[in-house]
């Protein structure tokens, strides 16, 4: 198999400008991979074939006849099918929507689609983005490259298996507790989640609105700044994306972390934290002395009662935002012949997978008369404490560096009888959503069964430059992010 | 002992317009206690005096000019509908019309 697609996404675009290899040859290499790879990793729901194909062309075409490309020409891109593609299946692994075809695209998809990557296909996830393994999608579990034994994470772990394995060279993926970032560290890949409304979130499929917020994966921090760059800035099509300038993530990821404060928070490296993750992240934070930053010991007080927080505020926000699954305006129908609101629950029934049904309960009860103060008003006030600690915490320090997860991918159906141990795993990511900042993960090392470690960092609200900044430092120090996984020597 | 009763995970199946079967309702009774149980580690902490944060950003209205602009055409609207006609969703009747 070619190994073009294994390249970094600015690499790729360096030799295609260089006249070196034509966006045709890299689309043809990044779909020969894929069906390949996947009938074994199960990275896709859908494959764009066509369309990447046509847009290679044209990308050629433009070339050879020196007109312009934008800054990801001819770079094979996967889209978590959670985000609609117009007359492209948009599915959310879920047999409910399985045959939704979007009349439109979703904002990401089209400033992607400006920026001249190719799109490969949609990737799984999973069900509404709901899970933190793949493994409640409603067609197949993704596997991770790594060791095919092993989950990839969640919710998106179709994208970061994507990447991972080289079917695609660039992923989008949406994070709600930590569904890039976990994924990201699982299959030892760049996982960014932006602060929330740097990135519009019109056409993602909405799960948790006042957390979602979508970001990319990536095989090095140089493409993550380069995707952010193209993904960021303000949509009037969604209402709570950022009126904030977007700065050139770019120009500032070589200046290094000289007298950068780095706050390492002492709750993230508590019981239950696997030794061979916290050996890898604390050697991450000894590379950061060595160039010159600050490390500063910090306490994030509140940080055992996130989970719960999530898991009141998340499934609120779902049942509500679930409830347009009706069987009547798009989506699985019942066959019953039955009247307005059997038909409603009927088809709610039939179409949602039983962690959709868990979450839409949950979240129900919780703004349910009679125990909406004791639970959903009390979650709320609960999030503004974890908010005050990070509010407090920068005063202190100008990023936050701790795990992605407190172990490395587990195996298949190891946490899957039992939903509150699988919420558990997102104990590192859920914070960064509950305050709306943003995070990302990179890989740090390898740990248990020689699966890939997630190092995070955290940083202020759009301070996206500085995070970039900080994760390309340690990149630039070591090659953690160099190392592949077998299925690529296949 | 169980957070909540067969007779309130009914009531919010009902409220979440979900046909659940006797099976799934005592499976969600068992599940739902267990995550409620380790939820009501809430109650340990004093938010008496901290304003709820329903928003990470603090995003106050958003106006827009009232403008009219174009939507998506009606075929387009109705594309995914699993039962229309050619202008129109269609439902099962919704009004007793004896």
């Amino acid at each position: 198999m070619t190994s073009l697609p294994t390249l970094p996404a600015h690499a790729l675009t360096a030799r295609l400008l260089a006249g070196d290899v034509s966006a045709t040859e890299v689309a043809e290499a990044a779909l020969e991979r894929t069906r390949a790879l996947d009938p074994e990793l199960g990275s896709f729901n859908t494959l764009m074939a066509d369309a990447a194909l046509a847009k290679a062309k044209d990308i050629d075409a433009r070339i050879a006849a020196g007109k312009p490309v934008g800054p990801l020409a001819g770079v094979p891109l996967a889209i978590k099918d959670n985000m609609c593609t117009r007359g492209v299946p948009t599915t959310c692994s879920s047999k409910i929507l399985e045959d939704f075809v979007p009349p439109y695209n979703a904002t990401v998809v089209e400033l992607l689609d400006r920026a001249d990557a190719v799109p490969i296909g949609k990737t799984n996830l999973d069900e509404f983005a709901m899970g933190s393994s793949t493994e409640n999608s409603g067609f197949r579990p993704t596997r991770n490259p790594w060791d095919l034994s092993r989950a990839p994470g969640g919710s998106s772990g179709g994208s970061a298996a994507a990447v991972a394995s080289a079917e695609a060279v660039i992923a989008t993926g949406s994070d709600t507790g930590g569904s890039i970032r976990q994924p990201a560290a699982f299959c030892g890949v760049v996982g960014l989640k932006p602060t929330y409304g740097r990135v519009s979130r019109y056409g993602l499929v909405a799960f948790a609105s006042s957390l979602d917020q979508i970001g990319t994966f990536t095989r090095d921090v140089r493409d993550a700044a380069i995707a952010l760059g193209v993904i960021a800035g303000h949509d009037p099509r969604d209402s709570t994306s950022a009126n904030v300038p977007v700065p050139d993530y770019v120009a500032s990821l070589d200046d290094g972390v000289k007298g950068v404060r780095i706050g390492v928070p002492r709750e993230y490296f508590a019981e239950g934290i696997e030794p061979s993750v916290e050996a890898a992240v604390r050697a991450a934070a000894d590379v950061y002395r060595s160039l010159g930053a600050e490390l500063v010991n910090i306490s994030l007080p509140h940080t055992e009662y996130a989970v719960a927080i999530y898991y009141i505020v998340a499934t609120a926000e779902a049942s509500s935002n679930l409830a347009r699954y009706d069987g009547v305006h798009y989506g699985h129908r019942t066959k019953d012949d039955v009247d307005i609101v059997e038909l409603y629950s009927r088809s709610r029934a039939e179409g949602f997978g039983p962690e959709v049904k868990r979450r839409i309960m949950l979240g129900t009860f919780a703004l349910s008369s009679g125990f909406y103060d004791a639970y959903y008003l009390k979650a709320l006030k609960a999030r503004a404490m974890i908010k005050k600690d990070f509010d407090e915490a920068w005063k202190k320090v100008d990023c936050v560096l701790c795990p992605t997860s407190p172990t490395v991918a587990f195996k298949f159906g190891e946490r899957t009888e039992d939903p509150l141990s699988m919420y558990l795993s997102d104990i590192y990511t859920i914070s960064c959503n509950l305050a709306g900042l943003p995070g990302i993960s990179v890989n740090c090392g390898k740990g248990e069964g020689g699966m890939p470690v997630g190092l995070q960092l955290m940083a202020k609200p759009f301070d996206e430059a500085l995070l970039l900044r900080i994760a390309h430092a340690f990149q630039s120090a070591t090659t953690h992010h160099l190392g592949q996984p077998s299925v690529l020597s296949a | 002992m169980s957070q909540i009763d067969l007779a309130t995970v009914q009531h919010v199946a009902t409220l979440s317009r979900l046909a659940l079967s006797e099976e799934e309702l005592k499976l969600f009774q068992t599940q739902l206690s267990n995550i409620l149980e380790y939820i009501d580690k809430l109650k340990a902490l004093d938010t008496r005096n901290v304003e709820p944060l329903s928003h990470p950003l603090g995003l106050r209205n958003v106006f827009r000019e009232d403008e009219v602009k174009p939507s998506a055409p009606r075929d387009e609207a109705l594309s995914n509908a699993p039962a229309k006609t050619d202008e129109a969703y269609k439902v099962p009747v919704v009004v007793d019309q004896s």
